[in-house]
């Protein structure tokens, strides 16, 4: 079993219209390089999820600036102001979940399930009535398992069948989108053969993973950001 | 500038023993004034427990960050997992302890603190689960907004993160206790009179017994 592929090949599965997952929260766990090769094949109509909009500037961010996003499905984007804008004026349609409902919402998927029953937000504006079913007795929203076509991950290191290990908060998201998607793309700098990573460390099993592409962390977009520590 | 004795006072807040989470903003901020080897863990929803003080360059890993984006270290006892994971401590009611910022919060509890109609909707983040979830809400804000207004309310008047959630209320002027009769005055800013207070407060106060100093 090899899955090992060239990156141009992989991402040229992804047609116009896709629905994307990409993994990471801020910088740690997003595929910038998947993402710049998706940016360069200039795919458009996308859909994407994502806990956020990155920064203005990278990663998904650049998607979206080029006019290749239709949809995102996030938590927070705060730290994002040209995506805000593109939202505030109708450019970009934004769906807001709480964050760890979004998680679950692709765990969920993830794990063959329809959906699930939860209390958050109950009684807000971000409840739908039509969502909230009576319970055994007490009220309760449906939260509907969210899928996806296609996923892009970032691992630090990742074997020929496709096991992965994510690094740090570089997790985040990863292994329950690669659980959710169809089709499940991954980048990792660390290559290495099938036996090297010991089973009891692997977070992704080889069996959500679809093909594995070289990431070259050479590229500044995976280095530190000025201003965010200390003195 | 953040009020420094309103970050001390809230620090005391922060309990041996405790699992507590930090939200984005003035709440993070506590972190420099707890002891290195408080006995707690902090908790930050993008997947870690045992966050440390903020990284310098030297020390910096990008692969490590806190919700607000910023490089940390890590303390002895930490832990990385997923966002589900993350959030099913939330949920599970796994805190002790949240410290959050508001944009209002009211007499109820109630808080206010993720979007301002029109003006500002960046997304719910963690902080409707945080809210709903954790058994002891601290909020954290300074008293008045930057026009003067009070940010202590009878009833808030954006949309809410989470109902009747609010434990205490430390600003810069005031400690205030949520209780069934409303909002009871506990501690005041050095030099601040009750008067005084009563007048930057849309919210009304009681008093059982003298305010303390802090």
């Amino acid at each position: 079993m090899d899955k090992y592929r060239e990156k141009a090949a992989a991402i040229a599965r992804i047609g116009d219209g896709a629905t994307i997952m990409v993994g990471g929260f801020g910088s740690p766990g997003t595929p910038f390089g998947l993402l710049a090769e998706l940016e360069r094949q200039g795919q458009r109509d996308l859909t994407i999820i994502k806990n956020d909009a990155n920064e203005a500037g990278i990663g998904v961010s650049r998607l979206i600036e080029a006019g290749q996003v239709r949809r995102l499905i996030t938590s927070h984007i705060g730290l994002n102001k040209r995506v805000v804008a593109l939202m505030n004026s109708g450019e970009l349609a934004v769906d807001f979940h709480p964050q760890g409902i979004l998680a679950e919402k692709i765990r969920c998927a993830g794990a063959g399930c329809l959906a699930f029953l939860s209390d958050i937000g109950l009684h807000s504006e971000i409840t739908d009535p039509g969502d909230v079913i009576e319970w055994r007795g007490r009220p309760a929203k449906v939260e509907a398992a969210l899928t996806a076509d296609f996923a892009l991950l970032h691992a630090e290191r990742a074997d020929s069948v496709g096991n992965l290990c994510y690094r740090a908060t570089a997790r985040n998201f990863s292994p329950l989108m690669a659980m959710a998607a169809d089709c499940v793309i991954v980048e990792a700098a660390g290559q290495v053969p099938a036996g090297s990573i010991d089973p009891d460390q692997v977070h992704t099993p080889g069996a959500f993973v679809d093909a594995v592409t070289d990431a070259d962390l050479s590229d500044p977009a995976y280095g530190l950001m000025e201003g965010r520590y200390a003195p | 500038m953040p009020p420094e004795h309103l970050l001390r006072r809230a620090a005391r807040e922060i309990l041996p023993g405790q699992i507590v989470n930090l939200g984005i903003g003035l709440p993070t901020q506590l972190m420099a004034y707890l002891a290195p080897d408080a006995d707690v863990l902090i908790h930050s929803e993008n997947g870690v427990l045992g966050c440390g003080p903020q990284a310098t360059a030297a020390e910096a890993d990008p692969r490590l960050i806190d919700a607000g984006g910023a490089y940390i270290r890590t303390r002895t006892g930490a832990s990385f997992f997923d966002s589900a994971v993350s959030f099913a401590i939330v949920r599970r009611g796994r805190l002790d302890l949240s410290v959050m910022g508001a944009f209002e919060v009211d007499a109820l509890g109630n808080l206010a603190n993720w979007k301002i109609p029109g003006r500002f909707s960046p997304g719910i983040g963690g902080a409707m689960e945080l809210a709903q979830k954790t058994p002891r809400v601290l909020v954290l804000c300074t008293h008045n907004d930057k026009a003067g207004r009070s940010k202590v309310r009878r009833r808030c008047t954006l949309p809410l993160t989470a109902e009747r959630c609010v434990s205490r209320i430390i600003t810069d002027k005031a400690v205030l206790d949520v209780t069934a009769e409303g909002l009871v005055l506990r501690e005041i800013a050095a030099g601040l009179t009750v008067e005084a207070l009563r007048r930057d407060t849309e919210a009304e106060l009681l008093i059982d017994r003298e305010p303390e100093e802090f």
